[in-house]
């Protein structure tokens, strides 16, 4: 599985806010996402309820989860394909890399797919001599760059424009060193001609998949650029990997799922391409391939079945929590350490990869609630990142000061007068100092909070006095 | 082997067993009549206003259109398309009985194969199967007479589709593949490949702003046969 850089966050995020180019395409990309998304639901005015449905879509699968992975499996073979169950992520690795020996394959197309990040696909293949090649967009110049995507739907979203040119005159040597990018529609179409010969040329199609169609044993992918449709067209043989809770029961189904991810997603009311796949091509067709294969992939999801977290498990990869997120915003997706970032991240990295080395993310939310309030399938986030700051605590993992003022935090919450008493000592303490100055610039004991911003001095009563004084008045008039 | 570990691990966190038969019939049930979820309101029209919400959002997303009387008048249509963007009169036919009813010779310009795309092809003429109004969405699945490849491999695709073959929603086009479509090797329905497309070919990979002609065609346009008089547009 790819190294998870997750105990680094603290630094990685520092490093990312003085980052000029990253904050610069965080402040591009940011706006761009979110209008188009609030545009395309309130031209849907059902949108409201298709969540509701979706969410109810999600736990009916999840609660039957071995019935609809069964009648799947079973459907997929009827149709001439293979499903392949795969435990652990060694084993998918091991399992892509047979079968694409087994038709002596050279190199391997490949479609957008967050599962092959996390299982590590593209390394295995190259360690045993077959070339993976990336044809998203996206993940066609992270592959050039040799990184990882920052983002669930949109991979390049920390790099500018600047960067593809740059990088497209370093690699693709084959082309003229002195020719002009005009505009950005010249960046894709060298990267459509350059990669139309290996869309031609590739033994094997990788593709992940959006949805399992129990009903039909369909795996169903979405793309805008048409990549994933020629990599499982063209070659002869088509693996679609896939997680195990993408399963949904039927076509309609996948229907009402589909209304609400592009909307969420990128805002587009359809993407361009929506393709179900089942099985291989028939007799008489003139194009497909001739082998289709489902990796099935656990790789710890079982284990967050029947636990807090099995709502995470309805999660449709989307990206609209990252992308309303602002800690995501601030920092961007490759500070988080490991394949997944911003929200759903949070939650789903430390099930995956454990809470020992993952502890920060669910720590780095401000608990604005945004996230749960744009999911399609209303998981809530933030009560899932809190439930994670729980066990963290439990297994001792949060460090000791932070513990230390937790438990004179929790004496002083348990009693409620001495609570009282203690933040109106304190809180008029601040008043006086403040001497109408509405913030401090410095404070003894808060150097952590003021090094990076203004701590704004409190009005000189506490919340509960305030309140109490108006319930007074309240009754006095 | 891991089929087992992973059937039972769901079991586990689920804490139960197999499912008890019953609970099974339930869900075969389910499955069986495939109930259908919210239809959203925008696509519920009448025929004439659904089929003019197809058109325009099939032109919201990028993609062209134009409405023709008859069968007949679809070779002219496509000639003229091409001469009109500069494009060489020149293309691959879907070997679909409908489209080579249609009086091609009648253009003698027209040079025209038919099968599958290859590397070189730069305009395919594919048949459609069902529009969907509520997203401008095209429903292309798989057949002989309907190789996928016309649909990716061209920098321009023309789609040819009947205005009786318009219908609200992405349910309805199931329906019809559900009821039409016979497929020999499974016994269902579903052939190898079920493509919805709307309009052509786009990423918005860099700095997320939206650019036509990514690995699909470049252009989609769409030759409407007005073949349904309930959906001819008012005047």
């Amino acid at each position: 599985m790819q190294t998870v850089h997750s105990p680094d966050f603290k630094r990685n995020a520092t490093r990312a806010m003085a980052d000029a180019g990253l904050q610069k395409a965080l402040g591009t990309a940011k706006g761009a996402f979110l209008q188009r998304r609030a545009v395309a639901v309130a031209n849907l005015p059902e949108f409201e309820q298709l969540r509701n449905i979706g969410r109810d879509i999600k736990n009916h699968t999840l609660a039957n989860l071995d019935f609809y992975l069964e009648t799947f499996a079973a459907n997929v073979e009827r149709a001439g394909g293979k499903v392949h169950w795969c435990s652990t992520a060694e084993e998918a690795r091991e399992t892509v890399l047979e079968i694409c020996r087994s038709v002596g394959a050279k190199t391997v197309t490949k479609g957008k797919s967050m599962i092959s990040e996390e299982l590590g696909i593209n390394d295995h293949l190259e360690h045993h001599g077959i070339t993976p090649v990336e044809t998203d967009l996206g993940e066609y110049i992270l592959q050039l760059r040799q990184e990882t995507p920052s983002h669930i739907i949109a991979p390049a979203f920390h790099l500018n424009r600047e960067d593809w040119e740059a990088d497209f005159r370093r690699l693709h040597t084959h082309l003229p060193k002195d020719r002009v990018f005009n505009e950005r529609a010249d960046i894709v179409a060298e990267a459509r001609s350059t990669l139309r010969d290996k869309f031609l040329a590739a033994d094997v199609g990788i593709t992940g998949a959006n949805f399992l169609i129990a009903e039909t044993g369909s795996s169903v992918i979405v793309t805008n650029e048409g990549n994933g449709d020629l990599t499982q067209t063209l070659p002869k043989v088509h693996i679609a990997l896939a997680s195990i809770e993408k399963m949904v029961p039927t076509l309609e189904d996948a229907c009402n799922m589909l209304r609400l991810l592009a909307r969420s997603a990128t805002g587009q009311d359809f993407s361009v391409y929506t393709t179900f796949s089942t099985g291989v091509r028939r007799q008489e067709d003139l194009d497909g391939p001739e082998q289709y294969h489902v990796v099935l992939v656990d790789n710890g999801r079982t284990n967050m079945l029947g636990t807090e977290f099995q709502e995470m498990l309805r999660c449709i990869r989307c990206a609209a929590c990252m992308n309303h997120c602002p800690v995501y915003g601030a920092v961007g997706g490759h500070a988080y350490g490991w394949v997944y970032p911003g929200p759903m991240g949070s939650v789903l990295t430390p099930s995956l990869v454990g809470i020992d080395k993952t502890g920060l993310l669910p720590n780095a939310s401000t608990f604005c609630g945004k996230c749960e309030s744009v999911c399609p399938v209303k998981i809530p986030l933030p009560k899932l990142m809190r439930h994670w700051r729980e066990r963290e605590f439990e297994r001792h993992l949060t460090p000791p000061t932070q513990r230390t003022n937790l438990a004179i935090w929790a004496y002083f919450a348990k009693r409620p007068a001495l609570y009282r008493l203690a933040t109106r000592l304190g809180i008029g303490a601040l008043h006086l100092l403040a001497r109408g100055r509405g913030a401090f610039a410095s404070l003894p004991l808060a150097g952590g909070w003021t090094k990076g911003r203004d701590l704004p001095a409190p009005q000189g009563q506490t919340f509960m006095a305030a309140y109490a004084k108006a319930q007074r008045n309240k009754r006095g008039a | 082997m891991s089929k087992e570990a992973i059937l039972n691990g769901i079991r586990r966190g689920l804490k139960r067993g197999p499912l008890p038969a019953d609970q099974q019939a339930m869900l075969a049930g389910r499955l069986a009549s495939h109930p259908r979820h919210l239809q959203p309101q925008r696509a519920q029209l009448p025929r004439a206003e659904q089929v003019a919400l197809f058109l325009r959002n099939v032109e919201k997303e990028f993609g062209t259109v134009e409405r023709v009387a008859g069968p007949e008048a679809v070779p002219g249509a496509v000639a003229d398309y091409l001469a009109a963007q500069n494009l060489a009169p020149k293309f691959v036919l879907a070997p679909n009985p409908e489209l080579w009813a249609m009086p091609w010779n009648e253009r003698p310009m027209l040079e025209f194969r038919s099968g599958r795309a290859e590397a070189g092809d730069l305009v395919s003429v594919q048949h459609g199967f069902v529009g969907v109004a509520e997203t401008g969405t095209l429903m292309l699945p798989a057949a002989a007479h309907r190789p996928t490849t016309l649909n990716l491999l061209p920098d321009t695709e023309i789609v040819v589709l009947k205005a009786s073959r318009v219908v609200a929603g992405y349910e309805d086009a199931f329906d019809r593949l559900r009821a039409e479509n016979a497929d020999a090797l499974t016994g269902g329905f579903m052939p190898r490949n079920v493509m919805f497309v709307t309009g052509p070919s786009r990423s918005a990979d860099i700095e997320q702003t939206l650019e036509l002609g990514a690995h699909g065609p470049r252009r989609l346009h769409i030759v409407l046969i007005d073949d349904d008089p309930s959906a001819l547009p008012a005047g």
